[in-house]
């Protein structure tokens, strides 16, 4: 039958005065939307493969070419909107889950939107950046409770293990078979460039990538791909992935077909194998199996590295935070429901989780109130878009930011949202090599130094318009915000006055 | 002297040195005139080669014994003792292919248009970098001085 109830999503639109039938789109469009009509003379296009990724705009020489969202309408419905009529024309045809990339995209509030920040007026001086100096670097671990030092003035007290970061932002876990390898390389050597840290995710790490070891981020999640005793000491730090934002309480999925040589050996599985990660950790069912995970690594790294534990923004996570801060983690990552994935079922990443900032606040209130908040660094993630955004989040608390999406975003991605599909035209969440080969390394990693570079030019200027010098300085002065249009609960989570209070 | 050099491991063929090519060296240098208006309808100096997994641009690489300099019968095709630079006088060409024959790396193309001459990368020297170079979208070209290595 080939009845479709449904209709593309996306329009392509090509001014026909500016096409020069060059062709560059549709070599450009691994989904073949393109195509020279040589009885025609024409470039003609197929919609409904369309993505939205906007590669084929970008490249297009003379801009004839614009994508827009198909204006034809269903019958006008608040309730009945055309995404819901059209998920259901969709599951009704396939009877598969619906999937998705990237993070959730309802409209829920964005909290950081509805937090200001303060600044120095008369009384306290702000500070020029420019012309004096600004820390902005932060060490995550556990901090010692005192230091005690000998006579001759040397440290004596035994540090525990810890990172130094120059600028509190970290590329978060991207495996290497969700992202390619060029992705990849770019997150490592701009990491090493900017001395922050990058993390492997779930996807092993070829030993190419050893070199980048200092500023590497070695993941250990419920699949345990890639994992032996090199692996574990090849990085600065390691984490226990319990869950992510944008798919709380369920596991992952990496097809076989994005299982080549190169995956393959990183994630010590067979070419072609399905790569499945549980969705718990089938050795971990309380806090004390998570101590033992916890302390198995410290035993395999010499007690040299911090551990990290990542776990979703769920309902109970100030609880849960407080059992892995006395599991013996050194670091709690806590990643927000907007949080992006290379794939997840789209009820669950819409539907699923709580906003990072609310779980921050919360999280950050309970460990302080328990006095174990010095026993953890806290690092939050899950759509952190800017520099206000982690200026907003250490006031709130967190000593550093995960960011991915951003990060991916710097190096071309467009959030259409379709890394599930392998076919990422802009070399980014594919295996295809004639894609990979997309996205240049060297340009890539130039580009995410420069981002990070202007967002730490950014947090300065924000710290020094709040007379603040020091990022440490900054950590849950929760004074420095004021909310905008939330109410007494939302304050009251949030711990932080109305605007005018 | 500085040369455009490829880097397979980059390039994508998409086509689009050669869109910017043959709009510089068009007689308008407007690109929608060039590829849809100007009759005859100007040539790219340069070959694209695609194939399953390797792409590369290739074009003049001025060579410091150039064999279609050596060919040439009329002495249209001259290397500039100064720069290096290996140009076609198009005056003085009679389209007689030789060069096109000489050259060992294919880089030259017949401009059949208006005279029959032959065409070759001239480095854009009127636009300073080389149009090839400016608009690959991947740093697959390159415009580097590398003799000394």
């Amino acid at each position: 039958m080939s009845l479709q109830l449904g209709w593309p999503d996306y329009m392509v639109i090509r001014d026909e005065n500016r096409c020069i039938k060059c062709e560059v789109c549709s070599k450009q469009c691994a989904n073949e939307v393109h195509l020279l009509d040589n009885d025609l003379d024409k470039m003609m296009a197929d919609e409904s493969k369309c993505v939205n990724c906007h590669r084929c705009v970008a490249l297009c020489p003379t801009r004839a070419l614009k994508i827009k969202v198909n204006d034809l309408e269903f019958k006008p419905n608040a309730n009945w909107t055309s995404s819901a009529i059209k998920e259901i024309y969709k599951q009704a045809s396939t009877g598969g889950v619906l999937l998705s990339g990237m993070g959730n995209t309802r409209d829920y509030p964005v909290y950081w939107d509805k937090m200001l920040i303060n600044a120095s007026q008369v009384t306290n001086p702000s500070i020029d950046p420019l012309r004096e100096p600004m820390e902005t670097n932060v060490i995550l671990g556990r901090k010692p409770e005192k230091l005690e030092f000998d006579d001759s003035g040397n440290l004596k007290t035994k540090m525990p293990p810890q990172v130094k970061l120059d600028v509190p932002v970290m590329f978060s876990a991207m495996s290497f078979g969700s992202i390619s390898r060029n992705a990849h390389e770019a997150l490592a050597r701009a990491a090493t460039d900017l001395n922050i840290m990058y993390n492997t995710g779930e996807g092993g790490l070829a030993k190419e990538f050893y070199q980048y070891g200092e500023n590497t981020i070695v993941q250990i999640a419920s699949g345990r791909f890639g994992v032996h005793p090199e692996y574990l000491n090849a990085g600065a730090m390691l984490e226990i992935k319990i869950g992510q934002g944008a798919k709380p309480g369920i596991g992952g999925h990496l097809p076989g077909e994005k299982v080549g040589e190169a995956v393959s050996k990183a994630r010590m599985i067979p070419q072609g194998s399905d790569a499945i990660s549980p969705a718990p950790h089938h050795d971990i069912y309380s806090i004390e199996d998570l101590r033992q995970l916890i302390y198995s690594l410290k035993e395999a790294t010499n007690y040299t590295k911090p551990v990290s534990v990542k776990i979703a923004a769920v309902h109970n996570a100030p609880a849960i935070a407080s059992g892995i801060a006395r599991a013996g983690a050194d670091i709690i990552a806590i990643d927000g429901f907007r949080g992006g994935t290379g794939a997840a079922p789209s009820r669950v990443r819409d539907n699923v989780g709580i906003p990072i900032e609310l779980a921050l606040a919360a999280v950050d209130q309970r460990l302080r109130e328990e006095s174990i908040r010095n026993d953890v660094s806290l690092v939050v993630g899950g759509s952190i878009r800017n520099s206000a955004d982690i200026v907003k989040a250490i006031a709130l608390g967190a000593d550093a930011c995960y960011i991915a999406s951003s990060a991916l975003i710097a190096v071309g991605c467009h959030m259409c949202q379709n890394c599930y599909t392998g076919k990422c035209n802009w070399g980014i969440a594919t295996q295809r090599d004639d894609l990979v080969k997309r996205l240049n390394p060297d340009v890539a990693h130039e580009r995410l130094v420069n981002l990070i570079t202007a967002w730490k030019h950014e947090i300065e200027e924000l710290l020094g318009g709040m007379g603040i010098n020091a990022i440490e300085s900054l950590r849950g002065n929760r004074l420095m915000l004021r909310g905008i249009g939330l109410n007494q609960k939302e304050l009251d989570i949030l711990g932080i006055q109305h605007a005018g209070e | 002297m500085k040369k455009v050099y490829a880097d397979e491991n980059w390039c994508l063929g998409c086509g689009l040195c050669d869109v910017h090519c043959r709009t510089i060296h068009s007689e308008t240098n407007d690109i929608v005139k060039a590829h849809n208006f100007e009759q005859p309808r100007p040539v790219s100096r340069l070959h694209i080669e695609t194939g399953e997994k390797v792409n590369f641009a290739l074009q003049c690489r001025h060579c410091d014994d150039p064999k279609c300099v050596e060919a040439c019968i009329t002495g249209a095709m001259q290397k500039d003792p100064e720069t290096g630079l290996v140009t076609n006088d198009t005056e003085r060409c009679v389209g007689c292919w030789t060069c096109v024959l000489a050259c060992p790396f294919g880089a030259i193309v017949r401009d059949e248009g208006a005279k029959k001459v032959a065409a070759k990368c001239d480095l854009c020297v009127q636009s300073g970098e080389p149009e090839c170079v400016k608009h690959c979208p991947n740093n697959a070209l390159v415009y580097e001085d590398r003799e000394g290595e």
